[in-house]
C-alpha cells in the first residue's frame, strides 16, 4: 500500500500539485463520472487573494469605490487576524479558474483542488440555473468589455458622473433579473457589434415613447385609464435601461452592464446550500478514496479532516457565535444523506423517497445537482434523518403576539411543516422584498410608480427613502413607492 | 485536463485604484476623524499612520430589504427541549435566555464605525490638506548658495573612480571592429583565392600559395595586435553641479517657562510646535529646530529640557527675542535658510517690556522671517504683550497670532494660521 503514497511532506510543489490533480481528476471523471470544464489552476499570494476578494471574486472588474471599501475591510480584518482568508476562490468560467493560496499546505491544496476544481466546477457545468443564466465561455470576455467600456466613459464623461450612476445601479442590482425568462447569452464579439446599434436604436425608441407632438383630441379619453406598462415589471434595471427618458446611450449601456453582472450572480445567490454541499461532499468523497487507495498518509488525512470538520461545523442556536444555518453543513448533510438513502435505505426512507431509495446513488445525486435550486432541493430532499441529526425546529415570530411560538420540531407530525419552512427560508422571492414597476404617468408628469407587494405583513426596511433617491437619479422624474398590503389597500411609502 | 499557472509574481496591488477612490469619496469624513485623532493621540507618535473610523451608515450601500415586523418563520438547528406549541419569550436585543434568533448580529451592526488604517502619507495628506505655508518664497539663487550634483552624460576624461566600465568596453569593441574590418576582409579574400588555387590542384609548394599564406599570417598578426583596450576608449561618468534654491528651514521655538506655565500648558504648546514641525517637514528637505526658553533670561536648550524642566520666576519676553536674533545672525543666514518662528506663552510679561518686544520684532526679527506665529495659551484676559503684538500684526502680513484655550483648539488654530490664502 505505502508504495503509492504521493508525498509525506506537507510542502507543496508544482509537480506534486499536478500529480494530485491527475489522481483526483482521474477518480472524479472515471470512477464518479463528474462532468467538468477544463481547469485553470492559479497559485496566488495572500495579498492577491485579498484583491480577488474585493472585486467580488472576479478576476477582472471595472473600478468603483465600493470595491475599495471591500478591500480595506478585508485587509483590515485579515491583518488583525480576525478572519482567515477563504482557502479558494473559484470562478464560473470555461476553463474554470480556481485560485490556490501559496501559504496553504499540500493537504489543503489537494482539498481545494478536489473541492473547487471538481466539485464546484461540475456544479457550474451541470446545474440548470447556471446553464440558463450564465455563459461560462464568455464571462471573462464580457468582463473585459465592461471594464474597458466603463473606463472609456470615465474618460469621456468624468469619474464622478460614472460613479454616481454606478452607485444607483448597484443599489438596484438585485432587481435586475427576469426570474422567468431565459436571458440572452453574453459574448464579447456580439456585445461590441450590437452595442452601437443598440445605443442608437434605444434612444430612438425612447424618443418615440416620449414624443411631445400634440395628439388628436378625443383619442386621449380612451387611453387615459390604461396603465403603462400593462403588466407590472419585476426587472427594475431592465425597465430603466429601456425606458428611462433622460438617460444618455452610454448611461443605458452601463445600466445594462450592471444588470448583466447581477444576472451572473443570480444563480449563485440561489444555490448556496447546494453548491457548497455538492463541493464539500465531493472533496470528502475524493479525499477518502485517495486514502483508501493509499495515495496519502494518515497525517495527511488528519489535517484534511480537521479543516473539513471546521467547514461543516454547525453551532446550535443557543451559542453566542451562532449565525444562522451553515450552508456547508446543511448541504453536506443532505448530499451524504442522499447517498445513504440509496445505499442503506430504512423503511422510513422507502416511504419518503420511494423513487431513489435503494437506487444508484451516483445517478440520484447527479439528478439532484442538475435540476434544483436551494429552495426546491430542500423541499424535495430534506429527509427526516437530517432533520433529526441537526435537531431542527421552526419558530414563528409574529409581531402581534407577545411570544414566539415553536411551530414544528423534528418529529413525525412536524417533518413536513419543518421542511416547508426551511425551503421557504431559501426562497429568494421571500428573502427580498417584492418590488415592481406599476405605472408610468406617460401623459402627465412622467412620474414612475413602484409597488411593493407585502408578504406576511413584513414592511420595507428603512433604506427605502435612500433607494428612492437612487431610482430617481436614474429615472430623472418623480418616483413614487407604494405598498400593497394583504387586504388590497395601497399606501404611499415615499416620493422623491 | 488541468493547467497550472503561477501567478504569484503578478502585481498584487490590483485594488489600489479602488482604495484611492474610496478614500477620495469619503475625504470629508476622514478629515474629521484625522483631526479628532490628532487631538486625542499622544504627542510622541504623531508622525505615524493612524486608524480612522467612518460612521458605517455614511458608507453603506443601500438595497431594498425587509424591515422589522410582520410574521416570519425561521428554522434553527440544535433543539434541546422545545416541543411544538411552546411559547418562548422574545429575546431582547442580542440577549440571553437561550432562544436566540440570529437577528441580533444583523441589527446591532449598523452603528459601529468602519475602522481602518491609513498610511503615514495618507494621514499627513489629510491632516494638512488645504494648508499652505505663507510666503513660500524659495530663497533666491545667490552666488554659491547651494549646489546639487547631477549626472551629465559621459566625458573622455575624469578621475579613475568614475570610469564607466560598460561604456568603455563597448567603445573598445567598436574600435577593434572598425580598425580590424578591412584586415579581416582582406583575409577572407585571400582565403578564397587560396581555396580556388588548391581546388584546381596546385601544389602547396607553389610560390603563389606560399605568398598568400604568408600574407594571411601577417594580417592575422596585425588583427591580434589590436589593443584590447586603449586610453582612447575610456569613458568617465560626468557630473555637474546645478545651483539649487535652498530647501532648508530653521524653526525657532520660543516658550515661556515662567512659573505660570504649568505642564498642561507646556503640553499644549508642544503639540502646536510638533504640528508646525511636521508641516514644515512636508515642504523642506532639511529642518533645524532651535529651542529657546525664557523667564527673565533666555537660554537655548535641547528638546527634553525645553519641554520638561521646570523653572520659576518672572517673565521678560524680549530676552528670548534677543537671543533668537543673535542665534539667527550667527548661524542661519537668511539668504540660505527659510526661517520660521513659533512662540508660545501665557501672555505674561513685564509691562514695560512689551513695547521693547514690539520694536525688536519690527526692526530686527520680522525682516528675517518667513513667518512668525504667536499662540497665547490662556483662558484669561489678554495682557500688554497681546496688544503690543497686535500692532506688529497690523503692519506685517507674515505675523500671525491666535489664542488657545484647550487641547481641542490646537488643530483648528493651526489650520487657521496656515489656511490657504486666496490670491
Amino acid at each position: 500500500m505505502t508504495k503509492n503514497i504521493i508525498s509525506d511532506s506537507s510542502e507543496w510543489s508544482f509537480p506534486l500539485l499536478e500529480r494530485f490533480d491527475r489522481e483526483i481528476g482521474n477518480l472524479a471523471h472515471n470512477v464518479y463520472g463528474l462532468d467538468t470544464y477544463a481547469n485553470q489552476i492559479e497559485v496566488i499570494s495572500s495579498e492577491q487573494m485579498i484583491d480577488a476578494y474585493s472585486s467580488v471574486g472576479l478576476p477582472i472588474n471595472y473600478q468603483h469605490w465600493s470595491f475599495g471599501k471591500q478591500f480595506v475591510a478585508t485587509e483590515q480584518t485579515y491583518r488583525r487576524g480576525q478572519m482567515g482568508l477563504a482557502y479558494e476562490i473559484v470562478i464560473n468560467s470555461d476553463p474554470c479558474i480556481a485560485y490556490l493560496m501559496e501559504e496553504n499546505t499540500l493537504p489543503m491544496q489537494a482539498l481545494v483542488i478536489a473541492h473547487a476544481c471538481y466539485g464546484h466546477n461540475s456544479f457550474f457545468k451541470g446545474n440548470y440555473l447556471f446553464r440558463t443564466w450564465t455563459s461560462a465561455d464568455a464571462i471573462i470576455d464580457y468582463l473585459v468589455f465592461a471594464r474597458r467600456y466603463i473606463a472609456e466613459c470615465e474618460e469621456r464623461y468624468g469619474e464622478a458622473e460614472v460613479e454616481t450612476l454606478l452607485d444607483s445601479c448597484h443599489a438596484l442590482m438585485n432587481h435586475g433579473v427576469d426570474r422567468y425568462k431565459r436571458p440572452t447569452p453574453l459574448t464579447l464579439a456580439e456585445e461590441q457589434r450590437r452595442q452601437k446599434d443598440r445605443a442608437a436604436y434605444l434612444q430612438s425608441m425612447v424618443n418615440d415613447l416620449w414624443r411631445t407632438l400634440p395628439t388628436v383630441e378625443g383619442d386621449d379619453g380612451a387611453e387615459k385609464d390604461l396603465r403603462w406598462p400593462e403588466e407590472p415589471q419585476e426587472n427594475l434595471l431592465y425597465f430603466i435601461e429601456k425606458n428611462a427618458p433622460l438617460l444618455e446611450p452610454w448611461q443605458r449601456e452601463i445600466v445594462r452592464i450592471v444588470r448583466k453582472m447581477g444576472q451572473y450572480f443570480y444563480p449563485q445567490r440561489q444555490t448556496q446550500v447546494m453548491n457548497e454541499g455538492w463541493a464539500t461532499f465531493w472533496h470528502y468523497t475524493l479525499m477518502n478514496h485517495l486514502y483508501d487507495e493509499g495515495f496519502v498518509t494518515d497525517g495527511f488525512m488528519m489535517e484534511f479532516l480537521q479543516s473539513h470538520t471546521g467547514v461543516v461545523f454547525q453551532p446550535t442556536f443557543d451559542k453566542p457565535y451562532y449565525n444562522g444555518i451553515n450552508p456547508y453543513a446543511l448541504g453536506f448533510a443532505m448530499m451524504r444523506d442522499i447517498r445513504r438513502i440509496c445505499e442503506q435505505p430504512t423503511d422510513e426512507d422507502r416511504l419518503w423517497f420511494p423513487d431513489i431509495a435503494g437506487g444508484d446513488w451516483l445517478k440520484a445525486l447527479d439528478f439532484a445537482m442538475r435540476n434544483f435550486k436551494d429552495e426546491s432541493f430542500i423541499a424535495q430532499y430534506l429527509s427526516p434523518t437530517v432533520m433529526r441529526d441537526l435537531r431542527l425546529f421552526a419558530i414563528c415570530d409574529d409581531d402581534r403576539e407577545e411570544h414566539l411560538e415553536v411551530t414544528a420540531i423534528h418529529e413525525e407530525q412536524g417533518y413536513r411543516a419543518l421542511r416547508q419552512a426551511l425551503a421557504e427560508q431559501y426562497n429568494l422571492g421571500s428573502r427580498e422584498p417584492n418590488i415592481q414597476v406599476f405605472n408610468v404617468d406617460r401623459r402627465g408628469d412622467r412620474s414612475l410608480t413602484l409597488r411593493h407587494y407585502r408578504h406576511n405583513r413584513r414592511p420595507l426596511g428603512d433604506s427605502a427613502e435612500e433607494m428612492l433617491r437612487h431610482i430617481r437619479r436614474l429615472w430623472g422624474f418623480t418616483v413614487r413607492l407604494e405598498t400593497l398590503d394583504e387586504n388590497g389597500r395601497t399606501q404611499l411609502i415615499g416620493e422623491c | 485536463m488541468s493547467h497550472f499557472i503561477d501567478r504569484r509574481l503578478n502585481g498584487k496591488n490590483k485594488s489600489t485604484v479602488n482604495r484611492q477612490r474610496f478614500l477620495k469619496r469619503y475625504k470629508s469624513q476622514l478629515k474629521r476623524s484625522v483631526a479628532d485623532a490628532v487631538n486625542k493621540r499622544s504627542i510622541t507618535d504623531i508622525d505615524s499612520g493612524e486608524r480612522v473610523g467612518i460612521p458605517s451608515k455614511d458608507i453603506s450601500e443601500p438595497v431594498f430589504h425587509h424591515g422589522k415586523g410582520g410574521t416570519r418563520d425561521m428554522v434553527h438547528p440544535g433543539n434541546k427541549d422545545f416541543v411544538t406549541g411552546d411559547q418562548i419569550r422574545r429575546p431582547e436585543g442580542g440577549g440571553g435566555d437561550g432562544s436566540g434568533q440570529g437577528k441580533a448580529g444583523k441589527s446591532g451592526k449598523g452603528d459601529d464605525d468602519f475602522v481602518f488604517e491609513l498610511s503615514r502619507e495618507e494621514f499627513m495628506d489629510l491632516l494638512f490638506d488645504d494648508l499652505e505655508l505663507p510666503n513660500l518664497v524659495r530663497n533666491q539663487l545667490m552666488g554659491t548658495t547651494e549646489f546639487k550634483t547631477v549626472r551629465a552624460g559621459y566625458s573622455t576624461d575624469g578621475s579613475p573612480s568614475n570610469i564607466d566600465v560598460v561604456r568603455s568596453l563597448k567603445g573598445a569593441i567598436a574600435r577593434r571592429t572598425a580598425i580590424g574590418a578591412p584586415l579581416r576582409a582582406r583575409v577572407r579574400e585571400l582565403e578564397e583565392e587560396l581555396r580556388i588555387l588548391i581546388d584546381s590542384g596546385i601544389e602547396e609548394t607553389d610560390i603563389r600559395v606560399r605568398e598568400i599564406r604568408e600574407e594571411i599570417d601577417r594580417l592575422r598578426t596585425r588583427i591580434t595586435a589590436l589593443p584590447f583596450i586603449d586610453t582612447f576608449d575610456l569613458r568617465y561618468q560626468s557630473f555637474t553641479k546645478l545651483p539649487e534654491p535652498t530647501s532648508k528651514a530653521v524653526m525657532v521655538c520660543i516658550m515661556d517657562v515662567s512659573g505660570s506655565m504649568d505642564q498642561v500648558r507646556k503640553n499644549l504648546a508642544k503639540r502646536f510646535f510638533i504640528l508646525l514641525y511636521l508641516f514644515l517637514q512636508r515642504n523642506y528637505d532639511k529642518i533645524d529646530v532651535i529651542f529657546i526658553r525664557h523667564h527673565t533670561i533666555a537660554q537655548e536648550v535641547d528638546e527634553q529640557e525645553f519641554f520638561y524642566s521646570r523653572e520659576t520666576g518672572g517673565t521678560v519676553v524680549s530676552s528670548a527675542l534677543n537671543l533668537a536674533y543673535d542665534i539667527l545672525k550667527e548661524r542661519y543666514d537668511s539668504s540660505v535658510w527659510n526661517i520660521y518662528a513659533a512662540q508660545a506663552s501665557d501672555g505674561d510679561n513685564w509691562d514695560s517690556d512689551s513695547t521693547v518686544c514690539r520694536d525688536l520684532l519690527v526692526e530686527k526679527l520680522m525682516p528675517l522671517m518667513r513667518y512668525f506665529a504667536y499662540v497665547e495659551i490662556t483662558p484669561r484676559q489678554h495682557q500688554s504683550l497681546w496688544y503690543a503684538y497686535q500692532e506688529v500684526r497690523a503692519t506685517h502680513r507674515h505675523f500671525a497670532m491666535q489664542e488657545i484655550d484647550g487641547a481641542e483648539d490646537i488643530f483648528p488654530v493651526f489650520r487657521e494660521l496656515f489656511k490657504r490664502q486666496e490670491a
